[in-house]
């Protein structure tokens, strides 16, 4: 074998924290929950090889419904979310100048400085039925009596949007920076009008960030756990919700590992499918 | 002094710290909130020189961390007894409870025999009782009614005003309201899981009378106390802490009974400390001890001669809540036998889902 020559040793020496960092905390686990997830619970202590849990998801309507419904709700979230965010990234990409540009990037990153789940309560302090909405809606003489504003699927998806946003906007005021004026004037030009060339030029200029903006919403959205349960109450049904219950309530790991195999798969395999249906490869959006 | 020689001194100086605080004992306790408080953890340590590091969590959680680890990360656990036997079979995260280290004059006899009883695997047994309590209802009672049953909280005069934890307790109470036993079908799966399934119609055709699931014990007294909340299935510490505030909300025991339940000390199978857990046990069981606790968590505890410093307001409440026939009724619960969950998982998802 050939001695490492100092160059190489020195790459090797750079790469093995993160060499080490995806083995031990990436692959390993996921190996892990890979071979609970293939075994069946016999008796006291005692395991087989088995696929039971893989066929309780589809055998069981409750489970991959909620998936389905995870997964349309993901969607969904992360369409409204790029309405909501490329007009913003437009914004602060091409009209906003100097000192207003970073005052409005730091306007989006700001409710970003507190946790998840402050944001969460936060939500629920103003939609709550003592809530400050509801007294406020009351006291101008809209409604009469309370009001009850969360615990409903469009609470669930305003709480998802929200905390998605800044993951839309940057990819796309990065690539929005990147286009020339002249380009947009060039349509102009050419006798095209606001929506020629929105829709001929600006979009297919964006579609890189738009589909990497996309992705991440969407994983984060469908991997959420705090908005959907707090937020939706005695109707939220999310497959994270589905993972830690049956974890930690249930027991029940064989079933759990079973479900996060499951999300990893079916999640890519959206991805994928999306890639395809929008021309992108991985590697040019989300490597760029 | 040369640099070098303040670097060495400096070094051996912060190891010496290093060391000395190695060696002070400790405690690691995996408890329930209020079950452990600061006050009677500055005694302990005042009197023992052992510091006593408490990690809050509930039954799934503990035997979830614990099961994790295998037993380690914790001296000493406070699981139901109902939860201890099966976990015990299952996943072995338990050590047997010395009783000879125990003082077992300072406990209610009759429930240290019970836990004991109900805690045993092998003939060993692994649990001794703490603190004990019952699930039953919340309700504000401005309305004049006096008998209440868990039927109510499917009641049309409830309507949105209702809050339960979707978990096993409350499956068990709403089978003995339908007249059914689910504790004698503990043994017949078949036979429960039929029980669950009417449970599980009921609750799903009465699932619009439900606000929201509560998880956590404040969320509950916080629709309470809004009135958001008129009728809930709680703890009784829940309503009484209520009461104090508002007297026309109160715990009621509900026409079935109320459901019992005992907190245990449990020796985690790696915990590295058994002599402080022993000492642990026996300070939190001595009556003025004891009466801390119960101020502090609300609920009573299986120290025999607590009671007398048990502050009046509180046991005010309680009389308001049990009168001997409420107390002989209360249906406390047998150690669950394990794969119950599973059907119990099942059923509270499809509630759940329910729309």
């Amino acid at each position: 074998m050939r001695t490492l020559t100092g160059k190489r040793l020195a790459l090797f020496l750079l790469l093995t924290p993160l060499l080490l960092y995806l083995f031990l905390l990436i692959l390993l686990p996921h190996l892990e929950i890979l071979n609970i997830s293939l075994r069946e619970r016999v008796s006291y202590g005692v395991y087989k090889f088995s696929l039971a849990s893989y066929q309780e998801f589809f055998s069981e309507p409750l489970y991959w419904l909620t998936f389905l419904r995870t997964a349309v709700m993901s969607v969904l979230t992360t369409g409204i979310t790029l309405v909501i965010a490329f007009p913003v990234a437009w914004y602060i990409a091409k009209v906003a100048r100097g000192r207003s540009k970073s005052v409005l990037f730091l306007a989006c990153l700001i409710p970003f400085w507190v946790s998840e789940l402050v944001r969460t309560y936060g939500w629920m302090i103003l939609l709550r039925e003592t809530g400050i909405v509801s007294n406020l809606l009351q006291f101008i003489g809209v409604v009469d009596g309370p009001v009850e504003l969360l615990y409903n699927d469009v609470t669930v998806m305003v709480g998802l949007v929200y905390t998605s946003m800044l993951f839309m906007v940057v990819p796309l005021v990065s690539t929005l920076e990147g286009l020339d004026d002249s380009m947009v004037e060039a349509a102009y030009d050419l006798g095209g009008n606001g929506w020629n060339a929105l829709k001929e030029v600006v979009i297919p200029y964006a579609m890189p960030g738009i589909v990497s903006g996309c992705i991440v919403v969407f994983m984060l959205t469908l991997g959420n756990y705090l908005t959907p349960t707090l937020l939706g109450g005695k109707d939220s049904l999310w497959f994270t919700e589905q993972i830690f219950t049956q974890f930690i309530t249930r027991f029940n790991w064989e079933q759990g590992s079973a479900f996060g195999i499951l999300l990893l798969t079916l999640s890519s395999l959206m991805v994928w499918l999306g890639l395809k249906l929008s021309r992108q490869s991985f590697s040019e959006t989300v490597g760029r | 002094m040369k640099l070098s020689t303040k670097v060495t001194s400096a070094a051996i100086a912060a190891g010496l710290a290093f060391s000395v605080s190695a060696q002070a004992e400790e405690l690691r306790l995996l408890t329930w909130g209020g079950y452990a408080p600061q006050q009677v953890v500055d005694m302990f340590e005042k009197e023992t020189g052992i510091e006593v590091k408490v990690t809050l969590s509930n039954n799934e959680d503990m035997i979830s961390k614990l099961r994790a680890t295998r037993g380690a990360g914790f001296d000493l656990a406070q699981p139901s007894q109902d939860r201890v036997a099966s976990a015990q079979q299952e996943f072995r995260i338990y050590k047997p409870i010395d009783i000879s280290k125990l003082d077992q004059s300072l406990y209610i006899q009759s429930m240290l025999k019970s836990t004991q009883e109900s805690t045993s695997v092998n003939g060993k047994p692994y649990g001794v009782p703490h603190v004990w309590g019952t699930s039953g209802l919340i309700a504000n009672t401005a309305s004049g009614k006096t008998q209440y049953s868990f039927a109510d909280l499917c009641s049309d005069d409830y309507k949105g005003k209702v809050s339960y934890r979707l978990k096993r307790p409350t499956l068990i109470a709403f089978a003995f309201d339908m007249g059914e036993d689910p504790f004698a079908a503990y043994g017949d799966p078949a036979k429960y899981e039929q029980i669950l399934e009417k449970v599980q119609d009921r609750l799903i055709s009465c699932k619009d009378n439900v606000k929201a699931y509560w998880s956590g014990g404040d969320a509950l007294i916080n629709l309470l106390r809004s009135g958001e909340v008129t009728l809930a299935m709680g703890w009784d510490a829940g309503g009484w802490k209520l009461n104090k505030e508002d007297k026309d909300i109160n715990f009621v025991a509900p026409k079935s009974g109320a459901l019992g339940w005992i907190d245990t000390f449990v020796l985690p199978a790696k915990g590295k400390n058994d002599d402080a857990a022993y000492k642990w046990i026996n300070f939190v069981n001595r009556p003025e001890i004891a009466a801390l606790i119960t101020a502090s968590a609300g609920q009573f505890t299986a120290s025999a001669g607590a009671d007398a410093f048990v502050e009046e307001g509180l046991s005010k409440s309680y009389k308001a809540s049990f009168n001997q026939a409420a107390l002989d009724n209360i249906k406390w619960y047998p150690p669950v036998p394990a794969g119950l969950e599973t059907i119990e998982g099942k059923v509270l998802d499809r509630i759940k889902a329910a729309q």
